[in-house]
């Protein structure tokens, strides 16, 4: 019988499912291999069918969205977390370090018709994942390797190598040490294919932290190359920003903006 | 005779649109009682998150309120800060970012057709079950949006989030040999986007006449896409900086998007608007398809609107050529940025439609407040107006199986895009 995949959306840009509805014409042998149950953009709705794989897609940021997940858990044998929003919470998680003060006076016009969680969650804060993909967004050659792992029963391999080592791997000058520009290369996980240096600018880790990184030497460094203490926070806090091995640096408080 | 009875339409979910929406509609004795898209994907507040971020930020950030169309969110940013720091780009940058949107245009509008829309008119749940007994067409599709992908690659790296646009520019140029390559594989795809927009002129669309607005970017020389004065088709003609003073957006309470009006009315953006203002503007090789197929723009049949974006596709495509056929490598693929502080606006044509933006920068170039206005919250109050009018026009004594999927048709004929528009509730700040 054929492995039955869901996918699942949840607060994001969509862009991560893209990895799927970009696929080109392999996106047909993929309809062929597997039996895809839910993955509404596609076509497919069938939230409560129980299946092999779920991918999920977008950060929690509802009450609502807490008894989905719970729900896609109880459904799904093996949950894979798919993209930046997932895995540590999107560029909106920033809402969660912003000045609180600001947050609770923010009203709507009608703010009663807003059900919002006071924090935007990675999906693995509140269920237990199996699997993460990580980047913002991920890439349909990272969909489809951890897919053709499980489909034929192997671990999928965890790419958590930094950015640097393929870049010089692919042979491209370092933009830190000839331009010096403030590259988030030494601390980034790999698998976008080392897209920014290759273009001339200074990685912004959008694929999250890699492992085994040292945050406070990459801290210092940027202070070296005259970033301010706000500066160097947006580095580390933008689209990975729940991300826990980012969180030692703290962006300083608006009245230390200037 | 005609039989009493109540119905209740409920889709939880709406399938083949792209974020998370749901249709609550009540029919009491053959009237419709209530209406609502209900748009409930949380809002994202990018707004607010913008606030603070310096200038070359913003490009990366704005890019993720979309995955479909990140393009047209980069552009519409990088328009409005250019113009707040007075920078006036290149030609090689103008027509370059001209081909980076045309590759935007392809990709979403093929994706859309084939992946989201025909299998409505063709009887199918999914491209997947369709391409069973239309596998031509359905690869077709596929392989005019990897194409479409690929254009946006030459710029950005990356279709998805691409890396390459920046205020000024862009952070490199091509490659001549692969701006060549690229070329050929346009001209190669010219055909299938021939064949396009036949065979969408030729599926079984309902014929639902309607009156409605249509407004789009208007330009004295070209197909809009990045410049020119906002214009509809009763008598607006205005610069983009006074969009504020003749739209208006509101919020209601079954969706977290907020609704837009004109002058207090309902109003139509996206291909079909496009066309209606500005078929004129097309080449002529594209005209004459679009003339074999025997449907006349500006057309008041929204289910035009699969045609409308088969043709920009056909359009893109010759129009990147064109561009590509004239590039050079340049001296500099940016120029050089000189922040100031100020207020700017930026509009230009998302594939679902026009997208304003607004900022206003400190002396460093540091955003002090932004706004952004998309697509799908603007068409939100002529989705529902059409979908009244769709489901009187078809006939309310349908079953109710029948209204449900003519309803959930309307809405993907718009290809909303509910991410985008769920991004923007507005925050009234209160300082105590």
């Amino acid at each position: 019988m054929k492995p039955k995949i869901a996918v699942h959306k949840f607060s994001s840009c969509d862009g991560c499912q893209l990895a799927f509805l970009n696929m080109g014409e392999d996106l047909l042998s993929l309809f062929e291999q597997v039996n895809v149950i839910h993955f509404a953009e596609a076509g497919p709705v069938n939230e409560e069918e129980e299946v092999d794989i779920s991918f999920v897609e977008g950060s929690l940021s509802t009450p609502d969205d807490i008894q989905r997940i719970e729900r896609i858990r109880d459904n799904s044998k093996y949950i894979i977390a798919i993209g930046a929003c997932a895995t540590a919470g999107g560029l909106q998680a920033l809402r969660n370090i912003a000045d609180q003060d600001d947050w609770v006076q923010s009203v709507y016009a009608t703010p009663d018709h807003i059900s919002v969680l006071d924090q935007v969650m990675p999906v693995a804060e509140h269920i237990k994942v199996d699997f993460e993909i990580h980047g913002c967004p991920v890439n349909t050659r990272q969909i489809t390797t951890v897919l053709r792992s499980l489909l034929n029963g192997v671990t999928p391999v965890n790419e958590q190598d930094k950015l640097c080592l393929e870049c010089k791997r692919q042979h491209h000058v370092c933009v830190m040490v000839s331009r010096g520009l403030p590259c988030m290369g030494p601390v980034t996980r790999t698998a976008c294919g080392v897209l920014c240096p290759a273009v001339g600018r200074d990685c912004y880790g959008c694929y999250g932290s890699a492992e085994n990184i040292n945050i406070n030497s990459l801290r210092d460094q940027f202070v070296t190359l005259q970033l301010n203490p706000k500066q160097v926070g947006h580095r580390f806090l933008s689209f990975n920003s729940a991300d826990p091995a980012f969180k030692p640096v703290k962006p300083m408080s608006a009245e230390h903006d200037d | 005779m005609t039989e009493q009875r109540d119905i209740h339409i409920h889709v939880p979910v709406l399938a083949r649109v792209e974020g998370e929406g749901a249709l609550n509609l009540t029919i009491q004795n053959n009237e419709i009682e209530t209406l609502h898209l209900k748009i409930y994907e949380p809002p994202r507040l990018f707004e607010k998150l913008l606030e603070g971020r310096e200038y070359h930020e913003v490009p990366d950030m704005v890019a993720r309120i979309c995955g479909i169309c990140p393009v047209a969110y980069q552009m519409s940013a990088v328009n409005a800060l250019e113009q707040v720091f007075g920078l006036q780009t290149s030609s090689w940058v103008q027509a370059m970012r001209r081909v980076f949107y045309c590759g935007e245009w392809i990709q979403s509008h093929a994706l859309h057709i084939h992946l989201l829309a025909a299998p409505d008119f063709l009887g199918f749940n999914s491209a997947p079950d369709m391409a069973r007994v239309y596998p031509e067409e359905v690869r077709r599709g596929l392989r005019l949006q990897a194409l479409g992908n690929e254009l946006i690659c030459l710029f950005g790296a990356r279709s998805v989030h691409p890396v390459g646009a920046c205020v000024g520019g862009f952070f490199h140029a091509p490659d001549q040999a692969r701006v060549d390559d690229l070329i050929t594989r346009l001209e190669q795809a010219l055909p299938d986007a021939e064949a396009l927009v036949t065979w969408s002129a030729a599926l079984d669309l309902p014929d639902d006449q309607q009156d409605f607005c249509n407004v789009s970017l208007q330009h004295e020389s070209e197909y809009p896409m990045m410049r020119g004065r906002l214009a509809s088709d009763q008598g607006l003609d205005i610069a983009i900086e006074d969009y504020e003073q003749h739209f208006t957006e509101y919020q209601v309470p079954h969706s977290t998007a907020l609704h837009a009006s004109l002058d207090g009315k309902p109003y139509l953006v996206g291909p079909l608007a496009r066309m209606n203002l500005n078929s004129g503007k097309l080449p002529e090789t594209t005209l004459a398809i679009v003339q074999k197929t025997g449907i006349r723009f500006p057309s008041k049949n929204m289910f035009h609107s699969i045609v409308a974006r088969a043709v920009e596709i056909h359009f893109a495509i010759l129009e990147a050529i064109r561009l590509l056929q004239s590039h050079t490598e340049p001296d500099t693929a940016c120029s050089e940025v000189t922040p100031r502080a100020g207020t700017g606006y930026g509009c230009t044509e998302a594939p679902r439609g026009m997208l304003w933006h607004k900022y206003e920068t400190d002396s460093k170039g540091n955003i002090i407040s932004a706004r952004i206005v998309p697509p799908t919250s603007q068409n939100q109050a002529r989705i529902e107006q059409d979908i009244a009018a769709s489901l009187q026009n078809a006939g309310l004594s349908q079953p109710e199986e029948a209204l449900r999927l003519r309803a959930e048709t309307v809405i993907r004929n718009y290809d909303p895009c509910i991410s985008c528009a769920t991004h923007f509730l507005k925050l009234k700040i209160e300082r105590r």
